[in-house]
């Protein structure tokens, strides 16, 4: 194939894809909107004739009440169309680093795929899925799929309609070894803390439900969510895998590489400082988990607070700066 | 609740109580300053500290930028100086943070580290008497003799101190730990931070970076007096800047000519001409971004680059008194560049020239004059003219960049402030007899950036151990885990319990593989 033909491969693989993140964000709504009559502690078919029966034993409260109402149906719909829901996720996936690895096959000469700010956005939303994929099955991430594919269906929506580049060489400044270890550590970080993330929001939102006393709720997007500790934990994994990740890619191989380029290891410039600023938050999320009074609630708003602060270094500093950083490519 | 009674109580006797001792107040500010919550605070604060270095141009960034932004901003300015702004990472306040959290992380480091050295060698604790209240707990039945069951635990808890005890009761049990070297990988990262803060500082006393703009051409020496921007650490010494010198022989570029990038330069390398000592032999080089020039040490650097447009100027004798290219540093991606030139020598006013240039010069109603592109291809030259005292000799140094307006008054011709526009080899008349100015093209100028940085490598080491001990701390899972066994109807009771001193472990998983061993093994 030609250059110019992997181009077009490119960005048809990321319409193809953009549409089976779609389909697969509806699967997952028609889980979940599904699954608001069924019970937690329902599982698919023959589950809910034990939950029948032990409501009839136990009579009249309105939890067993909702108990009895529900058929074998929904439950069996519901998991039809999560499992639906995850395989137009991997096909998207599949699509995605088609996507990602045609607009690399697609400069010539043949290049790493991140040379400006579509690319990043690109690669970095294929990581995040590939995160979530990966630990799917490990951490039970189903209460993840619709925020996930949400998520990267709007990033990816973005990346198209207002950063969208056609193909070109990489740039100087790009040619060394230590940028596609750079980039490959800061992405991989950035999913990583993209997931730790929604994690985040999911312990803000449930706990904030939890306080209007849904106690008694047994169905329901919310009620299936896991518990605070279950969100609180999967956050910190993810953060705590992520920021040793972002630690080497910002503040070892950055600056080997800005050495090389530069003349200096750093330069405090805006993209630098904001990998610093994501950084020490991070750095003060991990101490606010260990500090009494700063757990739960707080450490998770400072996480999102990181999180907005690389998500604004990855997208949004090129818009306020414009051409007054150094990395203003990316 | 308190009683409100005795609530009062307290008050009015911490009233009679004597104000905190000089010592106390120190002892209790220092245990506020080295607590989790102080660090944490601080944290914050370097971070929001941050930001404004982001958002307005820096010094030491980028002193063409920030000279402009000065400036356009008069009023602001001289507040944003005292507040140190052009110079954040500098500034007192920026300091005072991160110099507060040193002494917090000194504060927290020796403590802890006392804390360490004497639980390394310690044992695991005794068997608690009653597992089963413990976070984990799991018991089983097996058939084989108690002290095999041991003997297979042992053998299956590798990595961990094992202590074996018997209570009173007769029972065998054995008590296992592991992990004790995340509190040390915990410490090795926290002192780290300090190895690489250091870096940064000797960095910046012993060495040098300097910022020079040389026109194709042009020459250039190692001394301090040549340098447009010159920064020495400051315990840095003149007499140790290597002696070399160079010559710019010519410039490179290419600019990528479509798509979102169209006009971002691809490719660029200057060549240069240098030689080492007083009298070495010259030799060609390029320099091109990744490819620095390293003379054993000190490096030079291609930064940036931009126009230098070549006029002629001639005043109202016919003289001339103007004639070479001037540095016009880039304003947009598309080269649109500014400068100014200062002519002392006119007669019989000195003269002064704000312009802009335009590499390809486009013009339309609405937006006025425009660069279309960044390469040279149709060069335009826009100039407005000032007459009067340069201020040159006032004694205060000049920016090559701006013109003192103080003693100068526009050109005017019909009532109007004089706007010249030239195209490359055209010559324009003063009105009134001024002279005359020709725009012959432009040349090429290089920034380039010295730089000399005995220490860097500390920093760079520092943070590599940080990362080496961070790895340590986030990822060694310390924890507890007791097994007890004892004889019951013919069988071996079994209980295991563990306790996990981690955030984000996996005991329970542990401890299943455990028993699962077991009731195979035993
Ligand atoms: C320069 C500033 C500092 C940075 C960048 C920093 C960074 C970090 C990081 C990333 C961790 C996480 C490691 C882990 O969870 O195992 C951590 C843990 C810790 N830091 Fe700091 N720290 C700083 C200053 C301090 C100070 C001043 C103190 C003392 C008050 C301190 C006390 C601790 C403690 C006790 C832990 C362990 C928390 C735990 O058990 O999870 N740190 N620090």
């Amino acid at each position: 194939m030609s250059h110019t033909q992997f181009a077009l491969l490119s960005n048809q693989a990321i319409a193809v894809c953009g549409v089976f993140y779609f389909l697969a964000l509806m699967a997952h709504l028609a889980e979940w909107a599904v699954g608001r009559t069924v019970p937690i502690d329902a599982i698919a078919s023959g589950a809910s004739t034990t939950t029948t029966v032990a409501a009839a034993e136990g009579g009249g409260t309105t939890v067993t009440d909702t108990l009895v109402d529900v058929d074998d149906d929904s439950a069996d719909r519901m998991e039809r169309f999560g499992r639906v829901g995850l395989m137009l996720t991997v096909v998207a996936a599949l699509a995605h680093f088609v996507a990602v690895a045609s607009r690399g096959l697609a400069a010539d000469p043949v290049r790493v795929p991140w040379g400006n700010m579509y690319e990043f956005t690109m690669t970095g939303t294929l990581f995040v899925v590939i995160g979530y994929l990966a630990l799917y099955r490990r951490y039970k991430l189903g209460w993840l799929a619709p925020v996930v594919t949400g998520f990267v269906l709007i990033t990816l929506m973005v990346d198209v309609l207002l950063l969208y580049t056609p193909v070109v060489q990489l740039r100087d400044s790009l040619h060394s070894p230590w940028l596609i270890i750079h980039v490959v550590a800061a992405i991989t970080a950035t999913g990583a803390f993209t997931i730790g993330g929604m994690a985040s929001v999911m312990y803000l939102i449930k706990a904030r439900w939890l306080e209007t006393d849904h106690t008694g709720d047994k169905a329901g997007y919310l009620a299936r969510l896991p518990g605070l500790v279950q969100l609180d934990q999967l956050a910190y994994r993810t953060i705590a895998f992520a920021f040793p990740v972002w630690t080497f890619a910002a503040l070892i191989a950055g600056p080997i590489w800005a050495q090389a380029a530069w003349g200096k290891y750093w330069g405090w410039d805006p993209k630098e400082v904001w990998a610093f600023i994501t950084w020490v938050v991070f750095a003060a999320y991990l101490h606010a988990r260990a500090t009494a009074g700063w757990k739960g609630r707080a450490a998770a708003i400072i996480a999102l607070i990181g999180l907005a602060t690389l998500w604004f270094n990855f997208i949004g500093i090129n818009f306020f700066f414009g051409s007054g950083s150094q990395h203003s490519y990316a | 609740m308190t009683d409100p009674s005795e609530y009062t109580n307290v008050r009015d006797r911490a009233r009679s109580v004597a104000p905190l001792a000089p010592r106390e107040f120190l002892r209790w500010s220092w245990r506020q300053l080295t607590s989790m919550r102080t660090a944490l605070i601080l944290l914050f604060l370097l971070a929001l500290g941050a930001v404004p270095g982001s958002v307005i141009p820096q010094d030491s960034v980028d002193a063409v930028l920030s000279a402009q932004w000065r400036q356009a901003h008069p009023s602001l300015t001289p507040i944003y100086n005292r507040l140190g702004l052009f110079n954040v990472y500098s500034s007192v306040w920026f300091s005072a943070i991160y110099i507060l959290l040193m002494i917090s992380l000194v504060g927290c480091i020796l403590p802890r580290t006392r804390v360490y050295l004497k639980a390394v060698r310690a044992r695991p604790p005794k068997t608690p008497r009653n597992l089963s209240r413990l976070p984990e707990y799991r018991t089983l039945e097996l058939d084989a003799e108690p002290s095999a069951v041991l003997a297979q635990a042992r053998a299956a808890l590798g990595g961990y101190r094992i202590d074996a005890h018997t209570d009173d009761a007769g029972v065998d049990s054995i008590a296992a730990e592991r992990g004790y070297l995340r509190e040390a990988g915990n410490l090795l990262f926290h002192v780290s931070v300090l190895i690489v803060l250091v870096g940064f500082a000797t960095g910046s006393l012993f060495g040098y970076t300097g910022g020079v703009i040389i026109v194709t051409g042009g020459q250039f020496a190692n001394v301090a007096s040549q340098y447009d921007e010159f920064n020495p650490g400051s315990l840095f010494q003149v007499k140790n800047l290597k002696p070399f010198s160079m010559k710019v022989t010519d410039f490179d570029v290419k600019f990528i000519r479509s798509g979102r990038e169209v006009g971002m330069a691809q490719d660029f390398s200057a060549g240069v001409d240098y030689s080492l000592g007083d009298d070495g032999k010259s030799q060609h080089t390029r320099i091109s971004v990744n490819h620095p020039l390293d003379l054993s040490g000190t490096k030079v650097y291609l930064i940036g680059h931009g126009y230098a447009p070549d006029v002629t100027i001639r005043d109202s004798t016919g003289e001339i008194v103007y004639a070479g290219p001037t540095v016009f540093p880039p304003e947009s991606t598309t080269f649109t560049s500014s400068g100014v030139i200062k002519v002392p020598e006119a007669k019989p006013d000195q003269l002064g020239f704000l312009g802009t240039l335009y590499p390809t010069y486009a013009f339309t109603m609405k937006t006025g004059p425009f660069s279309a592109f960044p390469d040279a291809k149709n060069p335009g030259l826009s100039l407005q003219v000032f007459q009067g005292n340069l201020g040159m000799d006032s004694g205060i140094p000049q920016s090559v960049y701006a013109l003192d307006m103080a003693g100068l008054k526009p050109v005017k011709e019909n009532g109007q402030a004089l706007r010249l526009t030239l195209l490359r080899g055209e010559t324009t008349k003063l009105p009134n007899g001024l002279g005359s100015v020709t725009f012959n093209g432009v040349d090429r100028f290089v920034k380039l950036q010295v730089s000399h940085n005995p220490s860097d490598w500390v920093a760079l080491m520092g943070m590599i151990l940080a990362l080496t001990g961070l790895l340590g701390s986030l990822f060694i899972r310390p924890r507890r885990v007791w097994i007890s066994v004892r004889r019951k109807g013919g069988r071996t009771l079994v209980e295991v319990a563990g306790l996990d001193r981690s955030a984000g472990g996996n005991l329970a998983d542990e401890l299943d593989g455990l028993t699962a061993h077991l009731e195979e093994k035993a």
